[in-house]
């Protein structure tokens, strides 16, 4: 890879500034920056570690009953600690492998945003809010496309809150070789309504499938999906599976997440 | 370059890096502790696998600096005092859980890391756990049986298949 200047500040104030450089990007877990890196995909002049932050780590609950995670919180302390969220636990969880989720954290699977990954159906389904070092941005304004988001370059995920809902799963059909979701879809059930969000599948990255949020809203079972047809234009094509394939998936995947829902 | 010291096997070590030393270089190349194997270097194999304050992780997709100050532990560590193989290293040998050998540190770290957080797995829980480590000899089967063998249970029903 290419050479660049390490920094690892303590504070969210010290990442702050020295993001404030040009070229400087910050690294979280780095279990997709690294690999970028090698490929010299990206050529950062400097790069800002978030994993010295003490006050971006850790699982805890807010005085509204949302959980709240750290930005730099690994997957697996989210498995083990957010026992108040059955179906965020499950999904961070299974996210890569073991070693992947005790270094890959909340807040650089947001910011990245790849189209396949987990935690974007977690933060949309769940309606959740995405805190930064300057603003707080809701889940619906936060995803902008494949790799895209609403943050400005610079700005740091410090936390992320997730709603409690009733009861929710995510249901991933796993790509074997990279362990992303080749189509992962999660189910949240509120007491005003069902949230349905689906990654993997879109070339537009996560969305939420709102002809199935209102049949499910009308009545919560895989039945209610029945009459839904899933089109596959738009949808990701490539060599592990067609878009048609993937719009199929989407649905059943949509199903199979309702009936585990708990 | 940068300065960083951890602990690596129960001693204190120190050296210079660059930024984009990886934790898996600083160790075979600033180390000479060659045992923790590079193998596709795409944090895809699981041959690199180290503990880092007691976790798993992929050294070859982590820095060193990020290792600055840490306690981190690696193949050429598991061996007991006096030199006799460890539980779970003696369990792959008496079951044969190698081939050519070259993904064994990943999936002896790895099978540390496991029986450590779940002290007698089932047969499924240890080849989910093992999703991460890639054996291309595809020895799983005696790697698994390994694995159970080493937490005090009984093999003698599993096959080899």
């Amino acid at each position: 890879m290419y050479e660049f200047e390490m920094t690892r500040p303590t504070t969210i104030a010290d990442a702050a500034k020295a993001l404030g450089d040009e070229d400087a990007q910050a690294l979280g877990g780095g279990q997709t920056l690294i690999p970028t890196l090698k490929q010299r995909l990206a050529m950062p002049s400097a790069l800002v570690s978030l994993g010295a932050i003490p006050e971006m780590k850790g699982v805890c609950m807010s005085d509204a009953g949302e959980v709240c995670v750290g930005g730099a919180t690994p997957h697996a302390v989210v498995a083990a600690e957010a026992t108040a969220y059955p179906g965020l636990a499950g999904l961070a969880a299974h996210i890569g492998d073991p070693a992947v989720r005790n270094r890959g954290t909340v807040g650089g699977s947001l910011a990245n945003n790849d189209p396949s990954a987990c935690y974007p159906a977690a933060a949309l389904a769940s309606g959740a809010t995405i805190v930064t070092n300057t603003r707080e941005i809701a889940a619906d304004d936060y995803f902008q496309g494949m790799f895209s988001t609403a943050l400005e370059d610079g700005e740091i995920i410090t936390e992320v809150r997730f709603p409690v809902p009733e009861v929710s799963h995510y249901e991933k059909f796993v790509q074997p070789a990279s362990r992303f979701a080749l189509v992962g879809v999660m189910v949240a059930k509120f007491a005003d309504g069902v949230r349905v969000a689906v990654t993997g599948a879109s070339e537009d990255g996560v969305y939420r499938w709102t002809e199935a949020e209102a049949a499910l809203s009308a009545s919560f079972s895989a039945d209610a999906l029945a009459d839904l047809a899933v089109s596959g234009d738009g949808m990701i094509s490539d060599l592990h599976g067609s878009g048609d394939y993937r719009a199929h998936l989407v649905k059943v995947m949509t199903g199979r997440a309702v009936a585990k829902a708990a | 370059m940068a300065q960083v010291s951890m602990t690596v096997n129960g001693k204190t070590v120190s050296g210079e890096v660059e930024g984009r030393t990886l934790l898996a270089e600083f160790l075979r190349e600033g180390l000479n502790l060659t045992g923790t194997h590079i193998g596709c270097d795409t944090s895809q194999c699981g041959a690199c696998v180290v503990h880092v304050n007691g976790e798993a992780v992929k050294s070859c997709t982590m820095f060193a600096m990020e290792a600055d100050g840490a306690d981190v532990g690696t193949i050429e560590g598991q061996a007991n005092a006096d030199g006799s193989l460890n539980v779970i290293q003696q369990a792959f040998q008496d079951h044969h859980g190698l081939q050519c050998g070259f993904c064994t540190p990943g999936m002896v770290m790895s099978a540390a890391a496991l029986l450590k957080e779940n002290p007698k797995p089932s047969e499924a829980e240890v080849r989910t756990y093992l999703e991460g480590n890639i054996c291309r000899c595809t020895g799983y089967h005696n790697i698994v049986k390994a694995i159970m063998a080493a937490s005090g249970q009984d093999v003698s029903a599993i096959a080899a298949e």
